[in-house]
């Protein structure tokens, strides 16, 4: 009878339920991700940054499980460190989503996270690469988390090879948009990382600067 | 193969489905894909039509339990022509809903059906009403339902206006179901629309090769 209930967030698992992306345009990419951390239907985290660096101009989008997701990402980081020194240039980018992959292949029963690689290298300029399950697969654009269900139909329609640096920034921002209206797990703000041959921008995007739709 | 056979016994056949609704001005388009499978893996109609009239102006469309929805169906298109001899006129859009809701709410253990109703009458013009599993009757604007209706919430909340023409309302329609049944495993085949307005119904088929295709490699 003397029940105590504890608070969901708990013993719950926290997950950065969430809405990734990165998109691919002539010179570089564009990264794009909300901020919500949940435990269950508490959010613990409202303004987490989940565009993780795993090297200068290579970044990765995390989703799924908070802590798988970020443990991959460090032991990448720490990997791609030392093959960057061992071959004393920068790594490309398919090198850095070719370790996620391994990590996400070989444990793939113990862990339940996502990771889009995306940057610039010199060799092959701007790409993106899905990790999703332990494939490696090169893609002009890339969504993943509970919320990118709802913008596949927007994104199908709306991807245009040849945009401009600015035209990705602005699809980047409405997708995030969208999904951020239709997805419980996804809100807060929105992160922006652009990636091209001469620097890596990080940009935020707070909720009242949200592009809105007709319902809003 | 006993597995297929198992799901058809135990889940029926569903319609997977991609079925949405708009408001134009001057009308309204209803719309849905065409394919109906067992069990997620066996397509057992590909040209199934999801787009049921239950009078002149007012259409619906269904979701869930095929076998459910009929049946309701049928029982609604009887209330509604009764009511409508009983009101010597023609019935209100909210009524055709209203009949679907009061089935769907006093039979919500058995059922697991849905339903989109669109129509226009003279009282009050182009209408959308939702009609939910558990019998919630609400009015939208735009509406879109079924397991294919994820994919396309952001397409829809992006791209629909209250003020299109009909032209526009019915390529909205038209793009909204082919990015569905392209994303979708259990939606496909046609597309099926219906554009009614206060002239009349007009029924529109697009073959799935006349589908608007979207950067498909």
């Amino acid at each position: 009878m003397l029940e105590e209930n504890e608070p969901e967030w708990l013993s719950e698992e926290v997950k950065t339920g969430t809405t990734i992306l990165a998109i691919e345009f002539a010179d570089g990419v564009v990264l794009g991700s909300d901020s919500r951390v949940s435990a269950g239907a508490s959010v613990v985290n409202r303004v987490m940054n989940k565009l993780s660096p795993l090297h200068d101009k290579i970044y990765c989008a995390l989703s799924g499980s908070a802590a798988d997701a970020q443990t991959i990402a460090e032991v990448v980081n720490y990997q791609l460190d030392v093959h960057s020194m061992e071959i004393g240039e920068d790594p490309q980018v398919r090198s850095a989503a070719n370790l996620v992959r391994n990590i996400s292949y070989k444990y793939k029963e113990e862990l339940s996270a996502h990771l889009i690689v995306a940057g610039w290298d010199r060799r092959e300029g701007g790409q993106v690469f899905a990790t999703l399950n332990g494939l490696l697969t090169r893609q002009p654009f890339a969504i993943g988390g509970s919320g990118s269900s709802y913008v596949y139909g927007f994104v199908d329609a709306e991807y245009r090879r040849g945009m401009s640096k600015e035209e990705c920034q602005k699809f980047v921002v409405n997708t995030l948009s969208l999904a951020m209206n239709r997805d419980g797990s996804s809100g807060g703000v929105a992160y922006l990382v652009t990636i091209d041959e001469h620097n890596t921008e990080e940009k935020v995007i707070l909720g009242n600067d949200l592009p809105t739709f007709y319902d809003q | 193969m006993e597995r297929r056979c198992l799901d058809a016994q135990f889940k029926g056949v569903s319609t997977g489905t991609t079925i949405l609704a708009a408001t134009f001005d001057g009308g309204v388009v209803i719309g849905s894909d065409s394919r109906a499978s067992i069990g997620g893996e066996y397509v057992s109609s590909k040209t199934i039509n999801k787009v049921i009239q239950v009078h002149d102006r007012i259409f619906c469309c269904m979701a869930g339990s095929l076998a459910d929805a009929q049946a309701v169906l049928k029982a609604a298109k009887f209330h509604l022509s009764f009511h409508s001899v009983q009101m010597e006129s023609q019935p209100q859009v909210i009524a055709a809903a209203s009949v679907l809701k009061d089935l769907c709410y006093k039979n919500k253990d058995e059922l697991q059906a849905g339903f989109i109703t669109a129509g226009w009458d003279r009282k009050k013009g182009p209408q959308i009403y939702v009609v939910s599993l558990g019998g919630m009757l609400i009015s939208q604007q735009v509406t879109i339902g079924g397991s294919g209706s994820t994919y396309i919430y952001g397409y829809v909340d992006a791209k629909y206006r209250p003020d299109m023409s009909r032209e526009e309302c019915l390529q909205f329609a038209t793009n909204a179901l082919a990015l569905a049944m392209g994303r979708d495993n259990v939606s496909g085949g046609v597309a099926h629309l219906v554009v009614i307005t206060e002239s009349g119904a007009e029924h529109i088929v697009v073959p799935g090769n006349k589908l608007p295709k979207f950067n498909d490699e």
